[in-house]
């Protein structure tokens, strides 16, 4: 047994609970869904195996590094932190349809990881740079924030598939109702935007330790910026000029785009200081 | 005093718009990108290569090349500024009064209408479920305020009044950062330092303006060393750094990448490294006709003579970079090779090469064995005073944001009437400014109890 077995395996897992989901969406069977769900739970437990697997085999390697080095564990983290917040957000408030638009975005991190040849999965030892204790915690508040962006787009999503009024016999019939799908967004968003927060202070102040500049307007530092600006608006907009529905699902989903060229755009198109994932 | 729509209120209304604090975020976003797309502090030639004459121009009018420190950026900055802090005046007076009532007034009638509204009847007496119902209020929900209307008694309890401030403290938060930013960049200076090993210098120079800068104390470089991992990416680059006093050892201090020296309000990062000329090598020189092999220890400059008297090498130094038709060879030794009859050919021995003089094909070939690798340091140094304030804003903010958004001002109210002989009707109900299923959460349990110790 080793890491990337593991983590192959969560991959497939996670595909599943989609079909599960996906199914239980089309053919309107709540059974589909608890299925799903537990499915979810199970790629989850193998997720966190894989990654804590991965750490101790950087270990045995004589590396010993957090796997949040590069692109591959990034995204692997990716998942996991979306899947985690998912099942969180499943039990509390009991809405299992919702998964339709979650499980997916959770099956294609893990999957870009492991399907996109130009990401290597090597364990390779830490650069300099990346050699401090702010490492573990700066990854891991901005990405439990981009997976509350994720799940906000993924409720955001069903703005525009539900119909204003669907009948009892639609497809769509089964979807939460709009104070909810409008309440659930909100909750990420606002989970999201504090650990966005925490992240892109903790990555300031790591900045500070290592380049002697808190802020450098490296691309990835602006682009983190301006998805802060976007949900800073929606949260403005939300709160203070009663927007809701349809209008402020859009500003979610620009949101989340930001939070995408942030995470890949900016790796891929931009260069700069940031380039390890 | 109020002039109905003078200039002044004009303004006042202007900046105290939550549209403004919309439209300048979106300005902010958006311009932002430009940023990220158009090179920033480049050379004048590279942005005529990259753009062409024309569109030069226009990034030099609107300061694109250096967008972030542009007039019309920080413009951007200081009308949020004044936003934020006009919205702040604005509204802090409305709310200072909900954060710090002179007395709490207990409405019973504003629970009306909750949704989490709950009511039941109790088969115990109305004092014996007034003091359970206090009892467990005060452990759910805080102090408990009583009051006595016509209908029966009220017992009200509520907490996270002061969660209301949250907001003000997040934007707070934001003037904060800023102001450190506006310290930093008026005081503070970032600088590069080159250090061979060895080496001490007490003047920088400034990375944008190049100008000189002293330093309250001298630094000298004992050592450097870099370690690689087996792989041949870098593991570690560590200089050992002497700051000296007035001609005095102060004290010595490792540093890494992460691990900066901080001294005096200064700040010494560990950025870059090169190899600089090493003291001493050991060459091997082969006499190709005789076939000797010697071998020197020969001092940075030093001259050796040649066997059999054809000459003499001299070691003249080390170049850090070494173009071979347009390749990088790395570190390279250069010697000269000083033959009697007048032949006087420059040596070159890449590091990485040992062997390449034998290319050259002469009559002496020269090869380094063994040397002490020598090294630079390159050095960031760096003042900031404004960061105590901008680690403030971090916290202000975090802290802020956490109250806003997660702590809520919670009201639950229970309500006692008698109902025929030795009965009771109760209701729970709960209000909250947000995260009403918390508060939702808190009457559930209020009734639980209450319907518990009625024995129902």
């Amino acid at each position: 047994m080793n890491s990337s077995l593991l983590l192959s395996a969560a991959t497939f897992i996670y595909a599943l609970a989609s079909v599960f989901y996906i199914g239980s969406f089309s053919f309107k069977k709540q059974t589909f869904a608890r299925l799903g769900f537990w499915v979810i739970v199970i790629g989850l437990v193998a997720n966190t195996g894989g990654i804590l697997l991965r750490w101790v085999e950087s270990y045995h390697m004589g590396y010993g590094h957090a796997p949040f080095s590069n692109m591959y564990e990034s995204l692997v983290f990716f998942s996991w932190t979306i899947a985690a917040l998912y099942v969180f957000v499943e039990l509390k408030y009991k809405e299992s349809i919702i998964g339709v638009f979650v499980s997916p975005l959770i099956f294609l991190s893990i999957a870009y990881a492991s399907f996109d040849p130009s990401i290597t999965s090597k364990i390779t030892p830490l650069i300099p740079a990346l050699k401090s204790n702010w490492l573990i915690a700066h990854v891991i508040t901005c990405f439990l924030g981009y997976a509350g962006f994720a799940l906000a787009f993924g409720f955001s999503f069903m703005y525009f598939i539900k119909p204003k009024d669907p009948g009892t016999k639609s497809l769509f019939a089964k979807l939460p109702d709009w104070d909810t799908i409008d309440e659930l967004t909100y909750q990420m968003i606002v989970f999201g935007f504090l650990f966005l927060t925490i992240g892109i202070i903790t990555g300031a102040v790591w900045a500070n330790s290592a380049w002697g500049k808190y802020w450098s307007w490296d691309p990835k530092e602006t682009w983190s910026l301006i998805t802060w600006f976007i949900y800073a608006i929606f949260l403005h907009l939300r709160l203070m000029r009663g927007w809701y529905g349809k209008d402020l699902a859009i500003v979610s989903i620009i949101g989340f785009l930001g939070v995408l060229f942030t995470y890949f755009g900016v790796n891929f198109l931009l260069s700069g200081l940031h380039s390890y994932g | 005093m109020k002039q109905k729509d003078s200039f002044a209120d004009q303004i006042w209304t202007f900046f105290a718009s939550v549209k403004l604090t919309v439209y300048t975020l979106v300005l902010l976003a958006a311009t932002s990108i430009i940023g990220t797309v158009i090179l920033q502090n480049g050379s004048p030639e590279a942005y005529i290569r990259l753009y062409g004459p024309g569109l030069y121009n226009m990034i030099q009018v609107l300061d694109l090349d250096k967008m972030y420190q542009a007039w019309w950026f920080l413009l951007l900055m200081v009308v949020l500024c004044v936003n934020i802090v006009v919205c702040s005046i604005d509204r802090l007076s409305a709310t200072w009064k909900i954060i710090f009532p002179k007395n709490i007034l207990v409405n019973p009638r504003r629970f009306e209408k909750a949704k989490n509204r709950q009511q039941f009847d109790s088969h115990l007496p109305m004092d014996r479920v007034a003091r359970h119902a206090k009892q467990v209020l005060a452990g759910r929900a805080g102090k408990v305020i009583e009051k006595t209307d016509d209908a029966g008694l009220i017992l009200y309890a509520e907490k996270g009044r002061w969660s209301r401030l949250g907001v003000y403290v997040v934007h707070a938060s934001v003037l904060m950062l800023l102001a450190g930013a506006l310290i930093g960049s008026a005081l503070g200076f970032k600088a590069n330092l080159r250090l061979d090993e060895g080496q001490t210098a007490d003047t920088v120079f400034d990375s944008h303006t190049r100008l000189p800068i002293k330093l309250p104390f001298t630094v000298r470089c004992n050592d450097f060393q870099v370690k690689f991992y087996d792989t041949g990416a870098p593991d570690e680059f560590k200089s050992s750094l002497t700051i000296l006093e007035n001609n005095q050892e102060s004290f010595t201090e490792d540093i890494l990448v992460n691990h900066p020296l901080r001294y005096k309000g200064i700040n010494i990062f560990q950025a870059s490294y090169g190899a600089s000329t090493p003291d001493e090598a050991l060459f091997e020189i082969t006499d190709s006709e005789t076939g000797t092999i010697e071998t020197h220890t020969i001092k940075n400059g030093g001259v050796v003579s040649l066997s059999a008297g054809a000459g003499n090498f001299i070691f003249e130094g080390f170049v850090p970079h070494y173009d071979f038709n347009g390749h990088n060879l790395g570190g390279a030794f250069i010697g000269r090779l000083d033959t009697t009859n007048g032949r006087n050919v420059q040596i070159i021995l890449p590091t990485k090469f040992p062997t390449f003089d034998k290319m050259r094909k002469g009559r002496f070939t020269v090869e380094v064995k063994s040397w002490d690798q020598a090294y630079y340091t390159g050095l960031q140094v760096t003042k900031d005073p404004g960061v105590p304030f901008v680690y403030t804003g971090f916290l202000l903010m975090i802290i802020g944001c956490w109250v806003t958004f997660f702590v809520s001002h919670q009201s639950v109210c229970i309500g006692l009437e008698q109902v025929g002989s030795g009965s009771t009707r109760v209701w729970v109900a709960g209000r909250a400014n947000r995260n009403v299923q918390s508060t939702n959460l808190t009457v559930k349990k209020l009734v639980k109890e209450l319907k518990g110790v009625s024995g129902k």
